[in-house]
């Protein structure tokens, strides 16, 4: 079995084994999604108006709970010395861990967030639309909150760094993925917003291994 | 297969300071060498640099193969174990879990795994969790990767440390047999090598 495999095999093992994998960033998300409509005491008509969007912003926020501990405790423990070591560059080890953390909290968020919005008044034809943008998102903010949890190795209070870098870099995925669900709804053209959201994760899992792989490497010396 | 570990004219630095200058060191097939020096001289961060996680201030770190020098990057993935004070073994995965990723993603397999643990008397050992370990079970465990996936060069940080008298004559056996094998060891200590062994110091230059 190849490296990768190997790797990526027990990343899936270890965000199982912390907080039970995708169940902290799924309950996070359903806590948001039905805490925000009743506080904020809306009546059904506008609450599906903002249905998508509401959804979608608690998307991005969901995915990022479970990335601040992406590469801390291998840095403290001495991992990331045997990762470096391993026959993978580093900036493919770092991708494959941001890939088995994408799969077990990133597919359960897409999985979640049709059904979020169709319970907040969402058409139900938007679900498929709606799925696809959350796994191409979701993939962008894997990378993005990777990179600001790889950049906040070795420093203190990274827990903040990480919001403060990453959350400006989640602004465009979230007007483009939101636009794009939102245009669908209203049956407007959607293609565009959906591109631009693919072609920026894409853009994000092409570069965020050089950041990641850079700022671990910072780190290690 | 590294035929050399060549260290010429090194100087570390860490932050402002500057641990050492003008090392050198030479290291063939079938030598260990022994770095001493006292407690902060800087023998972990000299390891460390030749794994490549520091970068040199000065001089050069080279690894010779049988055809003149190796790519770095290559001879660090391919043919480098560090053991240091950190072990990177999760604490709340068993000892099986762990040795066998551990040996598998540095090119071993589990039937050497096995092997290694059943040497190294771990056999037993390999359904607990690793937070259960004493800090010498946890050491053997950490060793038994270094015996099971075979590499050329290996750094060893204080390896007998938390070991008792039983597991350090034999770990000096395995050590033997790797140097048998025309393997390399660079190891930081305090006691002597229980094998045959260069002594090279790292002087410090103590705090400015």
């Amino acid at each position: 079995m190849s490296a990768f495999l190997i790797l990526f095999r027990r990343e899936l093992a270890l965000a199982w084994g912390r907080g039970g994998g995708p169940l902290l960033a799924v309950g996070f998300y359903a806590g948001a999604v039905t805490l925000l409509p009743l506080s904020a005491n809306i009546d059904p008509a506008h609450l599906a108006a903002v249905s998508v969007g509401l959804s979608w912003v608690c998307l991005a926020l969901a995915s990022l709970l479970s990335l601040e501990r992406l590469f801390e405790r291998d840095f403290e423990d001495g991992g990331l010395d045997l990762l470096s070591l391993g026959p993978l560059p580093l900036e493919v080890t770092c991708l494959a861990k941001v890939l088995a953390q994408w799969l077990t909290a990133g597919a359960p968020l897409a999985v979640a967030a049709p059904l979020a919005a169709i319970a907040l008044g969402a058409p139900a034809a938007v679900a498929p639309l709606l799925f696809a943008a959350a796994a191409l998102g979701g993939l962008a903010f894997s990378c993005l909150g990777g990179t600001g949890a790889a950049l906040a190795l070795a420093s203190r209070r990274g827990g903040l760094l990480i919001a403060v870098i990453v959350l400006p870099l989640l602004v465009p995925p979230v007007i483009f993925g939101g636009a794009a669900v939102d245009a669908f709804a209203a049956g407007l053209p959607w293609a565009p917003g959906f591109a631009f959201l693919a072609a920026y994760a894409a853009g994000a899992v092409a570069l965020a291994p050089f950041a990641m792989a850079g700022a671990c490497r910072n780190a290690l010396s | 297969m590294i035929e050399s570990l060549v260290i010429h004219g090194l100087a570390l630095q860490r932050g402002e300071r500057v641990l050492f200058r003008g090392l050198q060191a030479r290291l063939s097939r079938g030598e260990a060498v022994a770095l001493t020096g006292a407690n902060g001289a800087g023998k972990t961060s000299l390891l460390r640099a030749v794994a490549g996680f520091i970068r040199p201030a000065e001089g050069e770190i080279r690894f010779e193969g049988a055809d003149g020098p190796l790519p770095p990057d290559d001879a660090r993935r391919g043919a480098c174990h560090m053991v240091g004070h950190q072990d990177g073994l999760k604490t709340g995965r068993t000892a099986r879990d762990e040795l066998m990723f551990q040996v598998r993603w540095l090119g071993g397999t589990e039937d050497a795994a096995l092997e290694a643990s059943r040497i190294l008397g771990l056999t037993r050992l390999l359904d607990l969790e690793v937070r259960k370990l004493s800090a010498g079970q946890r050491r053997r465990l950490a060793l038994a990767r270094v015996v099971a996936a075979p590499r050329d060069l290996w750094l060893l940080d204080e390896p007998m440390a938390p070991l008792d008298s039983a597991h350090r004559a034999l770990f000096g056996e395995l050590m033997a047999e790797h140097l048998g094998r025309g393997g390399l060891i660079l190891a930081a200590v305090h006691d002597p090598l229980p094998v045959a062994a260069r002594a090279v110091e790292v002087a410090g230059l103590g705090r400015p």
